[in-house]
C-alpha cells in the first residue's frame, strides 16, 4: 500500500518528516517498508517562457530559444523538438540540474550555439501521458492551465503538482482496513494523538428512481452478503483534475478516465473496490449475482474465453456473466468513451471464495487481493456515496436517486470486556492507566459503554481481550513495556538421545570428517545412480504435489545419493582428499498412516588418501568409543550401490545396522567419480539401543604377560575374523589379546594361498604365566587353525 | 713408596685432564684403582714398610684414592655435560619447520551456531524437541488459526503432499504438537527444517531451518517474552546489543512482534547493510493466541504463554559473513574447513 502524504493531509494533521513518520508508524504497527520523494531526483528545474524560437544557423534540426526564467535576463537554449513556439510555458533544466535517472544536465554548445540547459518532455520529468493527457508524448511538455499559470522560476515540481511523497507501507493480511488512505490515516491520528478528519460523502442527485434503470438480483447471499448499486446517467467520459491524477500517481496508480479513475480513488481512500458496469451491456436493466453454470464462459477484457466454474460467484446480467465476482470485470462491463449510463457496484464477496476464484483462474487482481482478506460490509455505503459525491464534483454525469441495497451482511456488532487489570498482568505492565486504554480504543473506533467495548465493523481482526491488549500495547509502546526474566524452575538438559548424538559427532569430527548438510529433497533418478533396483521399496518415496523441479519433488529414502552427490561435486573442484559426514534424515513412507517414519541416519563418504579399511576403521572407532564391543561384519556381495568383493554389514546383535564398502565401480561412473571411493550409511536409532554409556573400570594387570607369534598358511578365503575367533575359542581366558600384524601373498606362497601371522598376549590375573602354560596355548592356538585349514608356516 | 703415591697421582691427573669420554674415565679408574691397578699394587707393598711408615703411607695412599676418585667423579660429571651440551647442540631444529597436525573435522556451520543456541536456551531452562518434517495440514496450519483459504496462507508458499499433509512451512505446529502432550509449565526450543517453495537464490532456499521457542506457565507475560529474548540476543551477540520490539502479525499469537537489533554496522544510522534501517530483523515472536491454547485443551484464564520463532540461515549467515545462502547447502569442503 503506497500512501501518498497530500492525500493523508486531508484526514490528519501532522507536521514531520517522511522519516519520523516512517518511524513512528512502523512502531505503532504500520510498517513502513520505505519511502519515495517524488522530487528527490529533480533539481534546478523550472517553469520558463520562450520568448523566441530562430533556427539554428548550423544545424537543420535545431531551433535556438530565448527562454525567460524568471531571472531577469533569458538565457538561451537549444533543442531539437519541433512542437515548440514563442509564447510556450515550458520545463526548463538549468545549468546543473538533474532529472529522474541520475541525469545531469550542464551548460554547453550545439554547433556553435551556446546551450545553457534543456527544455523537457513528460518523459524526461519521470511523467507519462496519464499523469498529462494534454502534453505531447514525443515533444516538450508545453504547460497548460494550472501548470502554465504558475510564475516564471517556479520549481516545476511544485508548479505541475509533482511535490508528493509516497510511503509504502507493508500491511499484514489481519489489517484490510489499512488498505486505505482512511484507515492508515486512522493509525496515523492515534500514533499522533491528533484529531481524525472523517469526511462524510454527500450527494445532490439528478431526481428520477434508480428502479427505472436496474433491479438486482443476488441469489447466493453467502458469497455476497451486501450488493449496493447506483446508477450514473449522461456520463461525461474525460480527463480526471490534476490533483486527483497526482493522488493516484503517489499511489501507484495510472490515471485512465474520470470514472475508471473514480472507482480507483474510491478503492486507495476507503479500502472498498467499486467496479462500474456500462448499462447498456447490462440486458434487460438486470444484475444477477450468482453462481456460474457449469461450462459458462465469460469474455474477458483481452478478448479471451475462459471456462467457469460452479463455486464461482458471478456478476450476470438476465443472461451471461459480466465480471467474476470480486476479481475482474469482462469484456463487456468496461467503460469506454461511448458510455452514457452506468451503474457503480459497491458489494462485499466472501474473501476465500474470491480466493479460491481468483486462484483458479490465475486472475489475481488489486480487487482480489483484497475482498480475500475479509472485507467490511459496512464500507460500502459510504464508499458508493463517495463515488456518486465524485461524479458530481468532476460533473462526470448526474446521479440518479434511489441506491438498490441487498444486504445480508451481519449487523451484530463483537462486544469484549475491558479489563484493564488483566490487560496490565498480561502485557506484565502495571502503569498502564484505565483512561489512556479508553482514550486509545475510542480513537480506533471502538465505542465503550461503561465495560463494554463495542469492536468496530472493520475490524474484524479484534476478536477477544488478547487483541484488546495488543491495541493498547501497540500505543503504549511495546519498547516500554518492561524486560523480566521468567518465574518458576528451569532445569533443563539434553535427553540422553540427544547426548548420544552429539557423542557421535565428536567422534566423527575426532577422525578428520567435515559434516555436510544436504536437502532432504532429491530427484528420483538418484535412486538410478545409486542402482537400486526397480523393484527396491526404497523407490517408493513421499511425493511432493507442486516441487519446484524434478531435481527437488521427492523426499529420499536415503541419504545416500546426496552424500555421494556431494563428494561428486567436491572431486569435481580438484579436492583431492574428502572425508565428509551426515546426520541425515530420510523418510520412509509408512503403509496405513498420513506421515512418514523419519529416522536419522549417519551417512558417511570419502576418498582420496583412504581406503576400505579407513571407513570401516572409522566404524570400529565409533563402536568401540560407543562401547559396543560385539558385532560382527558380515560380507555383503549383492549390494548394487558397492562393489561386491568390497562391501559389508555391521550387525549388532543379529540387528543389521547399515552398509559400508567401496562405491560400485558403475555407480561411481554414473557421478563421475573417477577416484576410488568408499561410503556407509548406518541407523542411528539402532546405535543407539546398543550404546552402553556405563564404563566399569577393570583392574590394571599385576603379572607380566608373554607374547608369541604364530605365523600360518591357509586359503586364500579364509576370513581372517573367522580364525581369530577360533583362536579365541581355543586358548580361552589366558589370551588377554590377538592382533593381526600381517597378511602376505606373493612369492614363498603358493597360488591361491595367504601368510597370516598373528601376536598373542598371553597373561594370567593372579600369578605370572609360566612357559608350559603360553607352549600350550600357542598349541592349541595351531591346532585351532589346523582345523581351518591354516599350516603353520615352516 | 711415597713418591711413587704421588706420581700415581698426578699421573692419574695428567690423564684426567686428557680424558675425552666415559671409555677414558674407565681406563683411568682401572688403571689405578682397579684390582691390578698401580694404587692397588703399592698397598700390596704396605707389608714391607715399618710400623711407623705404615700408618702414614696408609693415609696417605687413601688420600690419593679418595683424590682421584674424586677427580674421577668430577671428570665424569664435566664429560656428561659436555657431551650433553654437543648432543644438544646437534640437535637443534629449525623450530620455524611446519608442526605435525592431527586431522580434525569441521562441523557444519549450521550446526555449529545450533549448538550454540541450544546452550545458551538449555541454561535458559529450555529443553530441546523435535518433530516432523512432513506434517499435517491441521498442524502446519489449522491448529494455528489458518484455515484454508486464508490469505495468511500467501506469505508461505507450501509444498503440499497432498489435501491434508504438507511438507512444515515453519517449526511452529511443533507449539501445538508440545501442548496437546505436555501439561504446563512448558519451555521448549525445537530446531529444525523447514520448506517453501522460494526458488534457489542467494538469500533463499525451499528448505531451511528454524528454531522455535514455546513457553505456557501461569502468568507469562509479554515482559517475559521481552526478558527471554533480550537474554538470548545479548548471549548470542554481546551484552551491549541493542533490541527493539515492534508490532507485527502472525495468526497463532497476539500481540505478535518482530524482534530487531540495532544494526552492528552503522549503529542504528542507517546503511547499506540494514537497507537504511539502522534495525535488523532477527525473530518473529508474540504470546501464545487464546484460541491456540484453548484446541490443545490448555485453559487460557489460568495460563498464558509466549512463542517465537528464529531463522537459522539468516543468524549463521550474519555470524561468519556469508553473502550466499547457497553455500551452506552446497558442502564445498573449501568451503567447510573454514569453520
Amino acid at each position: 500500500m503506497n500512501l501518498s502524504m497530500k492525500w493523508l493531509s486531508d484526514y490528519v494533521d501532522i507536521d514531520v518528516t517522511p522519516k519520523q513518520f516512517s518511524d513512528d508508524m512502523t512502531m505503532s504497527g504500520s510498517k513502513v517498508e520505505g519511502y519515495a520523494d517524488e522530487t528527490a531526483e529533480i533539481k534546478n528545474v523550472v517553469v520558463g517562457k520562450l520568448l523566441s524560437v530562430e533556427p539554428h544557423p548550423n544545424a537543420d534540426h535545431l531551433v535556438v530559444c530565448k527562454v525567460d526564467v524568471g531571472e531577469g535576463a533569458p538565457i538561451q537554449i537549444c533543442t531539437g523538438a519541433k512542437n515548440v513556439k514563442a509564447g510556450d510555458i515550458v520545463p526548463v533544466a538549468k545549468d546543473g540540474s538533474t532529472l529522474p535517472g541520475g541525469v545531469s544536465i550542464h551548460k554547453g554548445e550545439l554547433r556553435g550555439q551556446e546551450s545553457n540547459g534543456m527544455l523537457c518532455s513528460l518523459g524526461e520529468l519521470g511523467l507519462t501521458t496519464h499523469d498529462f493527457p494534454y502534453a505531447d508524448e514525443n515533444g516538450i511538455f508545453i504547460l497548460q492551465g494550472e501548470e502554465a499559470a504558475a510564475p516564471l522560476g517556479t520549481d516545476i515540481c511544485k508548479a505541475i503538482g509533482l511535490d508528493d511523497v509516497s510511503v509504502e507501507f507493508e500491511i499484514t493480511p489481519n489489517r484490510p482496513d489499512c488498505l486505505s488512505v482512511t484507515g492508515l490515516a486512522r493509525e496515523a491520528a492515534v500514533t499522533y494523538n491528533v484529531p481524525l478528519k472523517l469526511h462524510q460523502p454527500e450527494v445532490k442527485g439528478c431526481g428520477e428512481d434508480i428502479h427505472n434503470y436496474l433491479s438486482v438480483r443476488v441469489e447466493n447471499p453467502e458469497l455476497c452478503p451486501r450488493y449496493m448499486a447506483r446508477v450514473v446517467k449522461n456520463v461525461r467520459i474525460g480527463p480526471s483534475p490534476r490533483w486527483l491524477r497526482e493522488r493516484l500517481r503517489a499511489s501507484g496508480m495510472r490515471a485512465i478516465n474520470n470514472i475508471v479513475d473514480i472507482t480507483n480513488y474510491v478503492m486507495l481512500e476507503y479500502g472498498q473496490p467499486l467496479h462500474a458496469f456500462d448499462l447498456k451491456h447490462m440486458k434487460d436493466g438486470q444484475i444477477v449475482v450468482r453462481n456460474a453454470r457449469e461450462g459458462e464462459t465469460i469474455l474477458t477484457l483481452e478478448g479471451v474465453d475462459r471456462v467457469l466454474s460452479p463455486e464461482m460467484l458471478v456478476i450476470c446480467d438476465s443472461e451471461k456473466p459480466s465480471a467474476v465476482a470480486g476479481v475482474k470485470g469482462g469484456k463487456y462491463s468496461g467503460i469506454y468513451d461511448d458510455t452514457t449510463t452506468i451503474v457503480f457496484e459497491s458489494a462485499n464477496f466472501f474473501g476465500p471464495s474470491v480466493r479460491v476464484t481468483a486462484r483458479d483462474l490465475g486472475m489475481r487482481t488489486e480487487s482480489s487481493g483484497r475482498y480475500e482478506k475479509g472485507l467490511d460490509p459496512a464500507t460500502c455505503l459510504p464508499a458508493v456515496m463517495r463515488a456518486c459525491e465524485l461524479v458530481e464534483l468532476l460533473d462526470a454525469g448526474d446521479v440518479v436517486d434511489g441506491i438498490i441495497d441487498i444486504d445480508n451482511s451481519n449487523h451484530t456488532p463483537r462486544q469484549i470486556r475491558l479489563e484493564p487489570e488483566w490487560i496490565n498482568r498480561f502485557l506484565g505492565t502495571d502503569d498502564i492507566s484505565e483512561e489512556f486504554m479508553r482514550e486509545k480504543l475510542t480513537q480506533l473506533g471502538f465505542q465503550l459503554d461503561g465495560d463494554m467495548i463495542t469492536v468496530p465493523s472493520y475490524r474484524a481482526d479484534v476478536e477477544g481481550k488478547a487483541d484488546v491488549a495488543e491495541e493498547i500495547a501497540r500505543f503504549y509502546g511495546y519498547n516500554k513495556i518492561p524486560t523480566t526474566i521468567i518465574r518458576g524452575e528451569a532445569a533443563a538438559q539434553l535427553t540422553p538421545r540427544q547426548k548420544f548424538e552429539r557423542k557421535l559427532n565428536e567422534l566423527l569430527l575426532a577422525q578428520g570428517m567435515n559434516e555436510i548438510a544436504t536437502f532432504s529433497f532429491i530427484s528420483p533418478k538418484y535412486y538410478d545412480k545409486i542402482g537400486l533396483p526397480a523393484d527396491a521399496p526404497e523407490r517408493h518415496s513421499v511425493e511432493i504435489l507442486n516441487p519446484l523441479g524434478e531435481d527437488t519433488s521427492v523426499m529420499r529414502t536415503t541419504a545416500l545419493p546426496s552424500m555421494l552427490e556431494v563428494l561428486a561435486s567436491n572431486y569435481s573442484h580438484r579436492t583431492l582428499d574428502v572425508r565428509l559426514y551426515e546426520m541425515a534424515t530420510e523418510y520412509i513412507p509408512v503403509e496405513g498412516q498420513q506421515l512418514p517414519y523419519e529416522p536419522v541416519r549417519l551417512t558417511m563418504g570419502m576418498y582420496g588418501d583412504c581406503d576400505f579399511f579407513t571407513i570401516k576403521g572409522a566404524i570400529e572407532t565409533i563402536l568401540e568409543n560407543l562401547g559396543i564391543e560385539e558385532y560382527d561384519i558380515v560380507p555383503v556381495k549383492d549390494d548394487p550401490t558397492y562393489h561386491p568383493g568390497r562391501c559389508a554389514e555391521l550387525v549388532i546383535d543379529g540387528d543389521p545396522i547399515g552398509r559400508f564398502g567401496e562405491i560400485h565401480p558403475i555407480v561411481a561412473e554414473r557421478y563421475e567419480l573417477d577416484a576410488r571411493s568408499y561410503a556407509a550409511r548406518l541407523d542411528v536409532e539402532k546405535l543407539f539401543a546398543h550404546y552402553n554409556p556405563n564404563r566399569e573400570y577393570t583392574p590394571l594387570p599385576k603379572f607380566p604377560a608373554a607374547q608369541r607369534d604364530i605365523a600360518v598358511v591357509c586359503d586364500d578365503d579364509l576370513p581372517v575374523l573367522t580364525m581369530e575367533r577360533a583362536v579365541r575359542a581355543a586358548v580361552g581366558p589366558m589370551l588377554e589379546k590377538i592382533v593381526l600384524f600381517d597378511v602376505y601373498k606373493g612369492s614363498h606362497i603358493p597360488a591361491g594361498k595367504k601368510s597370516v601371522a598373528f601376536n598373542l598376549v598371553l597373561r594370567r590375573a593372579d600369578r605370572t604365566i609360566t612357559d608350559e602354560e603360553s607352549e600350550s596355548a600357542v598349541q592349541k592356538a595351531v591346532a585351532a587353525l589346523a582345523e581351518l585349514g591354516a599350516e603353520l608356516r615352516s | 713408596m711415597k713418591e711413587a703415591l704421588n706420581n700415581i697421582l698426578a699421573a692419574a691427573k695428567a690423564e684426567l685432564e686428557q680424558a675425552q669420554d666415559a671409555k677414558a674415565l674407565e681406563d683411568v679408574r682401572v688403571r689405578y684403582l682397579g684390582k691390578k691397578g698401580e694404587l692397588t699394587a703399592i698397598l700390596k707393598q704396605m707389608g714391607s714398610l715399618s710400623a711407623e711408615e705404615r700408618p702414614v703411607i696408609g693415609q696417605l695412599a687413601n688420600q690419593v684414592r679418595a683424590e682421584i676418585e674424586t677427580l674421577l667423579a668430577e671428570t665424569g660429571a664435566e664429560l656428561k655435560e659436555k657431551a650433553l651440551e654437543k648432543r644438544l647442540m646437534e640437535e637443534r631444529l629449525d623450530v620455524t619447520l611446519p608442526g605435525k597436525k592431527q586431522v580434525i573435522g569441521h562441523q557444519h556451520p549450521l550446526n555449529l551456531v545450533l549448538d550454540e543456541l541450544k546452550e545458551i536456551f538449555l541454561g535458559m531452562g529450555f529443553d530441546v524437541v523435535t518433530g516432523p518434517e512432513v506434517e499435517l495440514d491441521y498442524y502446519n496450519f489449522e491448529a494455528l488459526n489458518i484455515p484454508k483459504n486464508h490469505p495468511a496462507r500467501d506469505t508461505q508458499d507450501t509444498f503440499y503432499i497432498d489435501d491434508n499433509v504438507v511438507l512444515r512451512s515453519q517449526t511452529s505446529p511443533m507449539q501445538v504438537r508440545t501442548m496437546e502432550k505436555q501439561k504446563p509449565p512448558i519451555r521448549v526450543i525445537v530446531p529444525g527444517r523447514v520448506y517453501r517453495s522460494d526458488e534457489v537464490d542467494a538469500t533463499h532456499s525451499p528448505m531451511f531451518h528454524q528454531i522455535e521457542g514455546l513457553v505456557v506457565d501461569k502468568g507469562v507475560t509479554m515482559a517475559d517474552l521481552k526478558g527471554t529474548l533480550e537474554v538470548f540476543v545479548k548471549r548470542l551477540y554481546g551484552e551491549d546489543t541493542k533490541v527493539r520490539f515492534r508490532p507485527h502479525h502472525f495468526p497463532f499469537t497476539e500481540p505478535s512482534a518482530e524482534m530487531d537489533i540495532m544494526c552492528f554496522h552503522c549503529h542504528g544510522e542507517g546503511c547499506r547493510l540494514c537497507k537504511g534501517e539502522g534495525w535488523i530483523e532477527i525473530l518473529g515472536c508474540g504470546m501464545v493466541h487464546p484460541r491456540v491454547l484453548e484446541r490443545c485443551g490448555i485453559d487460557p484464564e489460568v495460563y498464558s504463554g509466549f512463542a517465537f520463532g528464529i531463522g537459522l540461515e539468516r543468524i549463521v549467515m550474519r555470524r561468519y559473513n556469508i553473502d550466499d545462502l547457497r553455500l551452506l547447502y552446497e558442502n564445498d569442503v573449501r568451503f567447510l574447513k573454514q569453520f
